[in-house]
């Protein structure tokens, strides 16, 4: 078991290392190209985390979780449009955007279960998808390009793509901080017990609903955090971005790292990113497989890579 | 706006209700029963605008593609349900959502190999092409009168047979208590095997008669889908009763925001402000009824009666 933990904890320590210094080593070998596919993948990982403080531990199947994304993009770009670029006003742009968003419809959501959740999640962010969609001045279908990246204090430039991707790399890791004292406080407590059993934490007397409310506002500020470097990333923002696949690619992420596991939405993105980068230089028709490796994730692959790691460390003890 | 406008407007509504429900009937079902999220559902109606394509190109016959189409997509569907879906019952809704998810990206990229990027388009039979006269003031194309008539065929035949069958009384038995009835000897299985794989007809059916507007193309289940969820959330899952009530108001709603949204809007507020909201409001407005609906009644219009 303790060899099993050493392992575990190995592989969680040397990919981090590894992201830690990913643009020394992407400089060292001398492909640049390799930085962005490195960025992309950390703040899809910060996305999918903020999924997997919902779905892993609260038991809450969001598959909207992708307007965030988009939300959180549109606060940077539709400022950006009208000439303004001060990165601490889009961000507080996005964090009331997207704690708005998500204390409106989680309201509505969350008053309903199963399948009803999973589905209503779905409908608000298409919702925002067409609204976007059919918004001309802002670009309907082609979106926006953002001229310049947001400029932060203490001359912090985001334009140069290392100093980007360390943005991003610290808040995963703050994130991935705050998500780990949450769920193991008297919140994550509640959180944790209501998605094992709603009726028995009422009845011992937690406003649960309030609690469930509060979660997935933080989810969904998270991620629209996750979305405002997204923005940034790209210089480009476009409806695209909050597509319901995207939200269904979230989810995959967090699965295939093994849901309700701190770390494991960081290995799902990892593998994401990966195979999908892989598979896509292959054959055009990559999502073929892809599309058949998710169905065999899911039927062979119970708990995900995080759930693989500790049981390979378990049966080697 | 003018009257003959507003009921050709109703009636493309009602078109596009017609159509809701041909795709919702199967979903609704099939989680009933199962109790299964079925996304994939969108891809059969895919698959069936392309085969009928394909066989209507071939034959030059748009009633023969479809009648040999039907059978298809039912064996289509037989084998998806053999192949993949069985496995996934016992599975919970989340593993259910993202397996069929998967299924999509199957599918569409099948499609892709198959038969190219690009759309086909296939002509409708010369009688189909005219106009008729409605109430002596309206024109309406006959064609779209022909997809609501079997729209509302295929209603009233799915009513007659879920109410006034044997096999109707086992699938209603089914979705209000599953185990009870196995219990009673009755091969459930094999039974939701025949409701899915009809269910993945209905919806190819309706890719079949809507593509002659507006071609087969990839990706046209997954937008069908999505509103279809919709349909299905307002009606209650599980509900045939509700599906149907939900399919119409749903297609009207979205029919009747889309043309003359801004023309009421022009009523309240400025011109100016009217025509650049009304386009995003009437896009949401479907989704707003939903949301106004599950507030008020968290399990949808007509939730089955279980258990």
């Amino acid at each position: 078991m303790i060899a099993g933990l050493k392992l575990h904890g190995g592989v969680v320590v040397a990919i981090l290392l590894l992201l830690a210094f990913a643009p020394f080593i992407i400089d060292w070998i001398d492909k640049p190209f390799y930085l962005d596919l490195v960025t992309r993948m950390v703040i899809l990982a910060i996305a999918a985390a903020s999924l997997n403080l919902i779905l892993g531990y609260g038991g809450m199947i969001s598959f909207g979780h992708a307007a965030y994304l988009g939300i959180g993009a549109y606060s940077i770009g539709i400022p950006a449009y009208y000439g303004e670029y001060d990165g601490l006003y889009q961000l507080a742009i996005t964090i009331i955007a997207c704690g708005s968003f998500s204390l409106l419809t989680g309201y509505v959501c969350l008053r309903t279960k199963g399948v009803y959740f999973i589905m209503i999640t779905l409908a608000f962010a298409q919702m925002m998808f067409f609204a976007l969609v059919s918004i001309e001045e802002y670009g309907a279908d082609d979106g926006l390009v953002i001229d310049l990246r947001s400029e932060l204090p203490f001359g912090f430039s985001l334009e140069n793509s290392v100093s980007m991707y360390y943005l991003c790399f610290f808040i995963l890791l703050f994130f991935l901080f705050i998500i780990h004292r949450l769920v193991n406080s008297r919140f994550g407590m509640v959180i944790r017990g209501s998605a094992v059993n709603d009726s028995r934490m009422q009845s011992l007397g937690f406003p649960t609903f309030r609690y469930r409310l509060l979660c997935f506002v933080i989810a969904g500020v998270m991620c629209g955090v996750a979305g405002w470097l997204l923005g940034n990333f790209t210089n480009f923002i476009s409806p695209e971005m909050m597509d319901w696949t995207r939200s269904g690619e979230l989810i995959f992420m967090v699965v295939l790292g093994g849901a309700g596991s701190l770390f494991g939405p960081v290995l799902g993105t990892a593998a994401f990113v990966l195979i999908e980068e892989v598979l896509s230089g292959f054959t055009i028709y990559w999502q073929l497989y892809f599309g058949l490796f998710l169905v065999a994730v899911v039927l062979f692959v119970r708990g995900g890579l995080d759930g693989l790691l500790s049981k390979f460390s378990r049966s080697d003890k | 706006m003018d009257g003959a406008l507003v009921v050709v407007q109703l009636l493309n509504g009602i078109q596009l209700g017609v159509l809701l429900f041909l795709v919702a009937a199967g979903l609704t079902l099939v989680f009933g029963i199962m109790d299964f999220v079925n996304l994939a559902h969108g891809a059969l109606y895919m698959i069936g605008a392309f085969i009928c394509a394909s066989l209507t190109l071939a034959l030059d016959s748009f009633l023969i593609a479809i009648a040999l189409a039907l059978p298809a997509t039912f064996i289509v569907g037989y084998l998806i349900e053999r192949v993949f879906i069985c496995h996934l019952y016992h599975r919970d809704h989340l593993d259910q959502v993202l397996a069929t998810f998967g299924l999509i990206l199957v599918f569409d990229t099948l499609v892709h190999m198959l038969w190219g990027p690009a759309g086909i388009s296939y002509p409708l039979p010369n009688w189909m092409n005219g106009q008729v006269n409605l109430f002596g003031f309206v024109d309406f194309p006959l064609y779209r009168l022909l997809i609501i008539f079997s729209g509302i065929t295929v209603a009233i035949g799915l009513y007659f047979v879920i109410v006034r069958t044997k096999t109707g009384m086992l699938i209603r038995a089914g979705a209000s208590n599953r185990t009870m009835i196995s219990a009673l000897g009755v091969n459930i299985n094999q039974l939701f095997r025949y409701v899915f794989a009809t269910g993945a007809m209905l919806a190819g059916f309706a890719g079949m008669i809507i593509a002659p507007i507006t071609e087969a193309s990839i990706g046209m289940g997954s937008d069908v889908l999505l509103i279809a969820f919709v349909v299905i959330i307002i009606g209650g899952i599980g509900s045939i009763r509700g599906a149907l009530i939900a399919s119409l108001i749903v297609g009207l709603i979205d029919t009747m925001g889309r043309s003359f949204l801004d023309d009421l809007m022009k009523l309240v507020v400025s011109n100016q402000a009217a025509e650049t909201s009304a386009p995003a409001l009437s896009a949401m407005l479907v989704y707003i009824l939903m949301a106004a609906i599950l507030f008020f009644r968290p399990q949808g219009l007509f939730p089955p009666k279980t258990r």
